[in-house]
């Protein structure tokens, strides 16, 4: 396919942009934040995103929702990334969808429609550690009268106390380090033995740190196959990762824009800052990394969008491109911006402490490049 | 099937029944790529063959319009065509400054009559071309060029100097920039064609830091050009220039297709498996060689529609050589000590250091990164300031 928008993709974008722009613009963040917000994000908000058709975006249309794709997604989140607009959509729309899209019809059925209605809220519990390392869970499932019984502990479910319903993944078989052996379960938030503890992140969203102690489900909890389950998690994964790299697309050119606006104003011996030519090559030289960032996101939305084999490849180097062309945007950003950058009243911080966040989600920039050289060959 | 998939059916059946199977195999080295020209000696019957039946097929110059020369396809028949050969292994038929740089300015500004004389020519292997733009005090600041061709009614008297000639000692004619108006900086250069045998043309070799000689000095004493061997209009050469730039720029950058991607670290996989500090860092270049492949697939998409920005080819132009001289960086110290070999049949000549040392100029010839930078900047970012 051609490397460019299309009619309609350019149509979403436009009602994204406004929507998020007059919706959830960076005061609608902010006020949230400065209420000590429990949730992290508006209940009401997630509403009008599901009357604007976005929750259901990757929802089939047969089954209620828009029947798009990673490209269209990605659209969406680029606004919200610009526009710091905090929503459970990545988790829930993008990364929870693409698992459930894999399980039987019962489970879609029961989680779609509050989906599609912008109630429900699901959380991805894979994380154990500090750093991102899926084949490495040790959280454990052992069979159990009709299902299964799942002890451990998870951490960073962003939106974790927020939600309605847990994807769990947890080792069936296989020892800690296999993809084999691993299996992903639906875990109703208020199962008996499932506590956690919610912790407030450096850009104001809520994660939780999970405890399953002895956790029964039902055989009917499991998303895709027994034993099987990388598959599933590998896909819901990689759609979270081309998500949260489109997100940093968003961040990073709303915070390049807003630093070039700011060099073509602030004035310092007697000139506009923009003028200087240090400042300019900067400038120049971060406009072509977000280029680049904006040209590998596509470029791997597409080909997920396709089912292509290559496609794991380019979402590793575009989450890992995306990573690195973000954060150069928010660290010139701040220093671009002087001794306002610092400042909590501007805005450019809070861009620099969203593209943290969005780095760790689902394998950092180095975690990616790493993939990339494995299946690479070397 | 769709068009282009019996024209790529049509294309691939021509090529298997008409690429010898030498030509099919990589070119060692610069001694295996066919440049053409009056002087031009075939290394073999199968490099003369080659030449001769692309020739005939138009396929030297697949995009160009039939009348002068080449296929009439499509820009998308010709991304078919390319991968085609790229799949089969096939060596360009013609390399040429003709092709790549002249060709498309005589398209956008020769005369009619040009473009059959002089496109015929390029596209039949049968001129081969040098460029005449920087001088010894005009390198980025090419517009204060000196070198100046006198008014004497039918012809210009051109005396003066250029540096930097590509294989100038080889070519055939030049295409030159010469001052014809000293009293207008940007509005008193033209673009003229001329015969490098014209007496008081001499050539004299530069040689590089690699060792070799790709470049030359070159010296007009009392050179005599017809008036008609000017492109465009007289005291306009500059605009022919500058899209004759824009045009190589694009070209630097639109290499894509899915050339490139293909990783060097798979080969190297003995070395980096023991430095995981040099691994990271080819890691990480893969990430960016992925990334420009993409960017200039989406540059050529956006540029096919006129939905690039007429300045963008200088970003890709920027991000292009600086990844390539990244590349060479890692050669050398994934190939360690024997890529320090400058002479050895082991080392190939030296390939990878000449090479290595050769990629340097990629930031500073046309164009320097430092230019392009100022040029982004100022027309795409629209900083302030002169």
């Amino acid at each position: 396919m051609a490397m460019t928008l299309n009619d309609d993709q350019n149509m979403l974008r436009e009602s994204a942009r406004d929507f998020m722009a007059s919706e959830a613009p960076v005061t609608h963040f902010r006020k949230f934040r400065d209420m000590g917000c429990k949730d992290g994000f508006s209940h009401g908000l997630w509403k009008q995103f599901a009357e604007m058709g976005f929750t259901g975006i990757l929802i089939p249309e047969a089954e209620g929702g828009m029947g798009m794709g990673q490209i269209e997604a990605g659209i969406v989140l680029e606004e919200i990334g610009r526009n710091l607009s905090p929503s459970p959509f990545l988790t829930t729309s993008v990364a929870a969808v693409e698992a459930l899209r894999l399980a039987d019809k019962a489970m879609r059925d029961r989680w779609f429609p509050g989906i599609l209605a912008g109630e429900t809220v699901i959380g991805i519990a894979i994380e154990e550690g500090v750093k991102h390392r899926p084949e490495k869970i040790a959280c454990v499932a052992e069979r159990s009268g009709n299902g299964f019984k799942l002890t451990g502990h998870k951490q960073f479910v962003v939106q974790g106390t927020s939600s309605d319903m847990l994807i769990v993944a947890a080792r069936t078989a296989g020892a800690v380090g296999e993809t084999d052996g691993l299996t992903l379960f639906a875990v109703d938030k208020d199962a008996a033995g499932l506590s956690m503890e919610a912790a407030r992140l450096v850009d104001s969203a809520m994660a939780a740190h999970v405890k399953l102690e002895g956790v029964q489900v039902n055989a009917d909890a499991v998303i895709g196959d027994v034993d099987g389950g990388w598959a599933v998690l590998s896909k819901m994964l990689d759609a979270g990762r081309v998500g949260a790299a489109a997100e940093m697309v968003g961040v990073g050119t709303g915070a390049m824009d807003m630093t070039f606006d700011y060099l073509k104003t602030r004035k310092q011996f007697d000139r506009v800052i923009g003028e200087f030519q240090a400042l300019q090559h900067r400038a120049a030289h971060l406009y072509g990394e977000m280029e680049g960032a904006r040209s590998i996101v596509l470029k791997a939305q597409s080909l997920m969008d396709e089912g292509h084999a290559k496609a794991e490849l380019y979402v590793a180097a575009a989450k890992a491109k995306a990573g690195l062309a973000c954060n150069l945007a928010v660290r010139e950003g701040v220093q671009m911006h002087g001794g306002i950058g610092m400042t909590d009243e501007y805005d450019i911080g809070l861009y620099m402490k969203r593209d943290r966040g969005l780095n760790e989600f689902f394998g950092d920039a180095y975690y990616h490049a790493d993939r990339v050289a494995t299946m690479n060959g070397y | 099937m769709s068009e282009l998939e019996t024209f790529r059916a049509e294309a691939r059946a021509w090529l298997e029944e008409n690429c010898p199977a030498e030509m099919r195999t990589p070119a060692k080295g610069d001694e295996d790529i066919c440049w053409g020209g009056r002087n031009f000696v075939f290394q073999s019957e199968a490099q003369k063959l080659w030449l001769e039946r692309c020739v005939a097929k138009g396929y030297t110059v697949p995009d160009w319009p039939k009348a002068y020369g080449g296929a009439g396809l499509s820009p998308q028949e010709t991304k078919v065509l390319r991968q085609e050969m790229a799949k089969l292994g096939c060596r360009s038929p013609l390399n040429s400054f003709g092709i790549w740089m002249l060709g498309p300015a005589l398209l956008k500004f020769g005369t009619e009559e040009q473009k059959v004389h002089y496109m015929g020519q390029i596209a039949r292997g049968e001129i081969r071309w040098c460029q005449g733009y920087s001088e010894p005090g005009s390198g980025s600041d090419l517009v204060s060029m000196q070198t100046f061709g006198e008014d004497k009614g039918d012809h210009w008297v051109v005396n003066g100097q250029k540096i930097w000639t590509s294989y100038a000692d080889k070519a055939d004619w030049i295409f030159c920039l010469v001052r014809t108006d000293k009293t207008n900086k940007y509005q008193g250069i033209s673009f003229l064609l001329f015969d490098m045998e014209t007496p008081g043309v001499t050539t004299k070799p530069i040689k590089l830091i690699s060792g070799n000689s790709p470049f030359c000095e070159t010296f007009f004493d009392n050179v005599v050009v017809p008036k008609h061997q000017i492109v465009g209009e007289l005291n306009r050469g500059w605009d022919v220039a500058k899209y004759l730039l824009g045009h190589e720029r694009e070209m630097i950058s639109g290499m894509g297709g899915d050339g490139g991607v293909t990783s060097i670290g798979a080969a190297m996989k003995a070395v980096l498996s023991e430095e995981p500090v040099l691994r990271a860092q080819m890691a990480l270049f893969d990430v960016e060689n992925l990334t420009f492949r993409a960017h200039g697939e989406r540059f050529m998409d956006e540029w096919k529609t006129g939905k690039a920005h007429p300045a963008y080819s200088n970003l890709m132009k920027y991000v292009g050589t600086e990844l390539n001289k990244k590349r060479n960086e890692l050669v050398m110290s994934i190939g360690g000590t024997q890529a320090l070999e400058w002479e050895s049949e082991r080392s190939n000549g030296g390939s990878k250091a000449r090479n290595w040392l050769r990629t340097k100029a990629n930031s500073i010839e046309g164009g320097t990164s430092e230019v392009m930078l100022n040029v982004v900047s100022k027309r795409i970012l629209e900083m302030p300031g002169a």
